[in-house]
């Protein structure tokens, strides 16, 4: 497979993923990822948001026959996780029994590796999101 | 305003066609069709492909496939719109005709997936969800559809046995067609029995990896008769629409509808003048159970949270009040994702002729619903017996 990814692609994300930043509009539209246009209300004015982190799982699944390039890491969790700040976020789940998951899990946002390319190839670190350590 | 007709249908057969490259597919479906309607050449070409790049290294599919099936110097394009692209390529045909830029068009939908590896293919098909914030993380449009389904199951009570039955349905209709990958009857059992790929969704919940490719060919009723086309092979087409939802599922401001599929159906049954009711029968995109069941909530054929249970009472077999899937669905048919839009539309046209191989007894109108990503982009289209 031809190695379709440039660091820039990723480190233009870097704040928005190792801080889980949004955007929220001048209405008080939060959103994520951040938007030029806030999905609510059409606004252009738009402002970056720091989410908490925090929220619960509202459905999950495990994946078992992933795509081409995470297959060293199967099965692993995947869940939209509700901010408590009201949007979803796709993510992994990390450090947690499968078995354990379950509807209205609290969780909270966590920096982790995402996956590693060939040897000489960049190591993608995000967020996933990890049962809520008390 | 004027009217289009579809006037000749194709297709191959929809499976693991080793011996035969995405070129051989797309033109065999071409020359069948455009000999089903006994003529030899055409204004224009649109090619519903979804993934060839990625698939095949071959985009350009327009004068690649315009030129194989020797068509001369036409204007060939490809239309993308993930796994709705067939169902969008018919929509622009049509559109060409409408507006009298062009008078006989040809849309052909292509998929060829099995030249790739199956992660890869995996990888492919991902590539119609968010690439920033949702391949990013690892997903499948399996995984994707799994979230959705273990979501419908907890908010409305069903089962996975429940879901499951619109695969069995898909494979009793399967059974009788020649162009179909799958012609073996299912129980509710196999389907539970059979693999978690992203749980509670199962192998036999999903539609396969495959091969094919399916055409039709779109004028106008002056035209058809200015060709001599005999009226039998006439089918209209009553009314379209199209639209598009968030690309990122978790986005979407209510995982249970398909909001795209409603804004497109009102269109198309406003433009056809018909309702939910007066449908004979649905070619729906299960290309998963669940979104099977939540586009007959959105088509408005049952009350939101009640797909499902229109296949518990068995409302959805041939011969009962609301027929899916009638030649097997994405399911036991197969999905060769570019190609099945136009799949959809071959076997709507021969439901409507009367030719379809599980006839639905006096079928006078039929839609086709084809679904891109994860309910992102979806097209439906309403069609009539002429
Ligand atoms: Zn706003």
């Amino acid at each position: 497979m031809a190695r379709p990814m440039q660091v820039s692609r990723y480190w233009r994300h870097f704040r928005e993923k190792y801080r889980l930043i949004g955007g929220k509009c001048e209405n008080g539209h939060v959103h994520f990822p951040k938007r030029e246009v806030c999905p609510v209300c059409g606004s252009r004015n738009v402002e970056e948001y720091e989410f908490s982190g925090k929220g619960k799982v509202i459905s999950w699944t495990i994946v078992r026959n992933p795509p081409s390039g995470f297959e060293y890491y199967k099965p692993y969790p995947l869940a939209l996780v509700q901010l408590e700040e009201g949007p979803v976020v796709l993510a992994q789940l990390t450090d947690v029994d499968p078995e354990e998951i379950d509807f209205g899990m609290e969780v909270e946002v966590v920096t982790k590796k995402i996956r590693e390319f060939e040897e000489d190839g960049i190591i993608l670190y995000g967020y996933k999101f990890r049962p809520l350590v008390k | 305003m004027r009217k289009a007709v579809i006037i000749g249908a194709g297709m191959t057969p929809v499976g693991e066609h080793w011996k035969l490259g995405l070129r051989d597919l797309a033109v065999e479906a071409l020359l069948n069709a455009m000999d089903d309607a006994g003529i030899d050449k055409v204004d224009s070409l649109y090619v519903g492909n979804m993934a060839s790049g990625s698939f095949v290294e071959q985009e350009n599919l327009g004068a690649l496939i315009a030129d194989w099936a020797g068509l001369g110097n036409i204007p060939a394009v490809k239309i993308e719109a993930a796994c709705a692209s067939g169902g969008a390529a018919v929509q622009e045909g049509v559109k060409a005709v409408l507006s009298g830029l062009e008078d006989v068009v040809a849309v052909v939908g292509v998929e060829k997936m099995m030249d790739a590896w199956p992660s890869d293919a995996t990888r492919y098909l991902a590539y119609a969800a968010d690439a920033e914030w949702e391949l990013f993380h690892g997903v499948s449009f399996v995984a994707l559809n799994a979230l959705v389904m273990r979501y419908y199951m907890k908010a409305y009570g069903y089962t996975e046995e429940d879901l499951a039955l619109f695969a069995v349905n898909a494979h009793i209709n399967g059974t009788k067609n020649p162009y179909a990958m799958f012609k073996k009857p299912i129980k509710v059992e196999t389907v539970l029995k059979s693999p978690y790929i992203a749980d509670p969704l199962k192998l036999f919940d999903a539609s396969p990896v495959c091969d094919g490719a399916a055409s039709v060919i779109i004028t106008t009723p002056e035209k058809a008769k200015e060709l001599g086309i005999p009226k039998e092979k006439w089918v209209e087409v009553a009314g379209m629409g199209r639209a598009i939802d968030t690309i990122n599922l978790a986005n979407r401001e209510d995982l249970l509808t398909l909001k795209a599929a409603k804004v497109a159906a009102e269109r198309a049954y406003r433009m056809a003048g018909v309702t939910a009711k007066d449908i004979d029968f649905f070619e729906v995109h299960d290309a998963f159970t669940i979104m099977a069941a939540l586009s007959l909530e959105a088509l408005g054929v049952a009350e939101r949270g009640k797909g499902a249970q229109l296949a518990k009472e068995g409302q959805i077999a041939i011969d009962a009040d609301y027929p899916i899937q009638t030649m097997g669905g994405l399911k036991a048919r197969g999905h060769p994702v570019g190609a099945t839009g136009v799949y959809q539309t071959v076997e709507a046209v021969l439901q409507l002729r009367g030719e379809a191989p599980s006839q639905v007894p006096d079928a006078e109108i039929g839609l086709t619903q084809n679904i891109g990503g994860t309910g992102s982009n979806i097209t439906v289209s309403i069609f009539r017996r002429v």
